[in-house]
């Protein structure tokens, strides 16, 4: 009798899920100095989720306050008592290394809207893991590809000490061709640069190369700015995205950086996402929030032809990748990171607002340096 | 490496000291009269930069930008020791740190509330902006040496004060034995006041200047609360002086070690790898310092002698 009634109480339990639901967990960075990225990426993801009028995505967005450890906890939680389908979010290289591999080898699908640390692109591939932004490398890559056809020879070059620091100068002095007058890897977190501002000055470098995204790009730019060193500067978009730009004024005009979107990119679904984004949050949008909708807009195009649970199926409609992006066409290589065009954008004012302008291409059709390490 | 640079790299060490000096004062009055630690110090900094920011973006005058650190700051400290401090004088240093840990989150939390997650603009006034050429054909910018010349004359102000005037009296004589002054009729809780305020005011008018060349962010404080720390250690509990002269060490070494120890590192190791080492050994200088000033002399360089 027991046992009867033990089995029937189990069949009931496990019946009970009628409705088909997605289950997306958003482990990205909401508090401290870097939350504006994270910010950005969920507003982006959001509007395209809401956009799409389904009902049937369930997205849980938890805040890693950018500390790896707080990453795993939050990925074990959503993996097992969760039980999320697909998992994205994550911004930073580092903890992105904390959790992308053990959820990938749990059976979850992981979908990149930022962070690409090399070692997930070459050796460390999985069929699990997508990319959707690019790799780390790629951004530096174009911005070194730029400098020559600026005509630079001699930069001075300088990123934090963590993975998306040393595949930053990794990447720019793959395709620069010049010499480097200088090599410095900074503190993750430093605010300030007088030591290294004063070491640029003495180098007699012609161009200077950085990476230092968030608040530590601000108060390079300002202090840059104000120490009379008037070097051309180049860098990726991370330094110079939207949300930096308000905090940093004048001091950024005129600088040059490379990014695989802008807000002027000529098609149709960029320029309804630009507005829509605009009207929904009341700012523009930046790279980090084109590629929380791209994101979104992928798993979106998947979810059209196959479910989560047939894992295969769904596998090769993210790889068809199959939806419309902010960049125009999206392919993705053989290592599930993008193969596109990498633009060079200048900083400019447009009446009360700083912003960026596509002033030319770097990079076309670019794959990325580690492809070929991939055994997938 | 040319005498420019050492020059450039000793105006940069001894800028960096004169701002940690704003910090370590207020926090060496506060535990050297007060015996509380003070972690909330760094919210502090942060309300002052926070309100800088505010004012300056809303009339455009940095000036107006700095009283109004200097009154959010104070206002505020004010009204935590008021409300919270008050209570903690008689308590554990662990229930203090863990109640002024609390008042760090609720800053945190209450200024993302009011003012967002990104960043706030603040920049220098174009009257102080730009480089200016020094004797020796160095270009210096001019905000920094300002704030040289800000943190000197603060550091003298406080001199004068602790030295010349009768709140000094008290304060020296609270540092030295609080019952007494008690005993004697000084009124003790508009003196801690007042000095939890005036360290607040320092520690604003820090934020705000610093916040002009920096990021003005939530959780800016932190960092520089923990230097403000390493300083006190150093300079000695309660003591201006230690304070002074232990920020400008700190300041130098952290400066100079991170420009030099790489150099050095360069003579037997190739640059990539030297310049890493170097940066990593030289994120450490400080810390070795403060054991190298304890060992020689436990209670920090003007401390009180056991």
């Amino acid at each position: 009798m027991k046992k009867l009634l033990l089995a029937a109480a189990a069949a009931s339990i496990c019946a009970a899920p009628a409705v088909a639901e997605v289950k997306v967990g958003m482990i990205t960075t909401l508090s401290g100095g870097g939350a504006g990225l994270g910010i950005d990426v969920r507003d982006g993801f959001m509007l395209a989720i809401a956009q799409s009028g389904r009902d049937d995505i369930d997205v849980v967005i938890e805040d890693d306050q950018r500390k790896p450890d707080i990453a795993v906890q939050l990925s074990d939680k959503m993996i097992q008592s969760e039980r999320v389908d697909v998992l994205t979010g994550i911004i930073w290289s580092n903890l992105a290394m904390a959790v992308v591999p053990a959820a990938v080898n749990q059976d979850v699908f992981y979908l990149s809207p930022n962070a690409g640390p090399s070692p997930l692109a070459g050796k460390g591939c999985n069929k699990n893991y997508f990319n959707v932004a690019w790799q780390n490398d790629n951004l530096h890559e174009a911005a070194g590809a730029y400098a020559n056809t600026a005509g630079y020879t001699n930069s001075f070059i300088l990123a934090p000490n963590y993975p998306a620091g040393t595949d930053a100068l990794t990447g720019y002095k793959r395709f620069f061709e010049g010499d480097l007058a200088g090599e410095i890897y900074t503190k993750l977190g430093q605010t300030d640069y007088a030591a290294e501002i004063a070491q640029i000055r003495a180098s007699g470098a012609d161009s200077v190369f950085f990476f230092l995204p968030g608040g530590m790009g601000i108060s390079f730019l300002k202090q840059y700015a104000d120490s009379g060193i008037d070097l051309p500067v180049v860098g990726p978009a991370f330094s110079f995205d939207q949300g930096i730009l308000q905090a940093v004024g004048g001091a950024a005009l005129g600088v040059v950086n490379t990014s695989q979107w802008n807000k002027d990119i000529d098609n149709p679904t960029n320029a309804a996402f630009v507005e829509s984004f605009q009207a929904e949050y009341g700012r523009l949008p930046s790279l980090y929030a084109s590629q929380g909708f791209d994101t979104a807009n992928l798993l979106l195009s998947a979810l059209e032809s196959a479910s989560p649970s047939d894992a295969d199926a769904f596998r090769e409609a993210l790889r068809a990748a199959d939806f419309d992006s902010t960049r125009g066409d999206f392919a993705f290589g053989p290592n599930h990171h993008p193969i596109q065009t990498i633009y060079a954008r200048e900083v400019i004012q447009e009446g009360d607002v700083f912003t960026n302008k596509i002033i030319g291409t770097a990079l076309e059709k670019h794959s990325d340096a580690y492809a070929a390490d991939c055994k997938m | 490496m040319s005498a420019i640079l050492i020059i450039e790299q000793v105006l940069n060490g001894l800028q960096f000291g004169v701002m940690l000096f704003l910090m370590a004062a207020g926090l060496t009055l506060i535990f050297g009269v007060m015996g509380l630690i003070n972690l909330a110090h760094g919210s502090l900094y942060m309300v002052g930069a926070f309100a800088a920011a505010a004012v300056a973006g809303a009339t455009g005058s940095f000036l107006l930008g700095l009283v109004a650190a200097l009154a959010a700051a104070a206002l505020a400290g004010t009204l935590i020791e008021v409300v919270v401090i008050r209570r903690l004088y008689a308590a554990p240093h662990l229930d203090q740190v863990l109640a002024t840990f609390a008042l760090i989150l609720v800053f945190s939390e209450g200024t993302r509330w009011i003012f967002g997650s990104f960043p706030l603009f603040l920049e220098i006034p174009d009257a102080l902006s730009g480089p200016v050429t020094l004797p020796g054909g160095i270009e210096y910018p001019l905000y920094r040496l300002t704030l040289i010349g800000i943190g000197l004359v603060i550091a003298v102000g406080l001199w004068a004060l602790i030295e010349r005037t009768r709140i000094g009296i008290q304060i020296r004589a609270g540092e030295n034995d609080r019952e007494m002054i008690a005993a004697l009729g000084v009124d003790i809780s508009r003196l801690y006041t007042l000095i939890f305020a005036l360290g607040a005011a320092l520690a604003g008018l820090a934020g705000a200047l610093v916040g002009a060349i920096q990021s003005v962010q939530v959780g800016m404080g932190e960092p520089v609360l923990i230097l403000a720390f390493v300083v006190i250690v150093i300079g000695g509990i309660g003591s201006i002086r230690g304070a002074f002269i232990g920020a400008l060490l700190v300041g130098l070494t952290d400066t100079l070690g991170g420009v030099f120890l790489p150099e050095v590192f360069k003579l037997f190791m190739e640059p990539g790898a030297a310049q890493k080492s170097g940066a990593a050994i030289a994120s450490m200088g400080i810390y070795v310092l403060m054991g190298c000033v304890l060992v020689w002399r436990p209670t920090g360089l003007f401390g009180a002698r056991p």
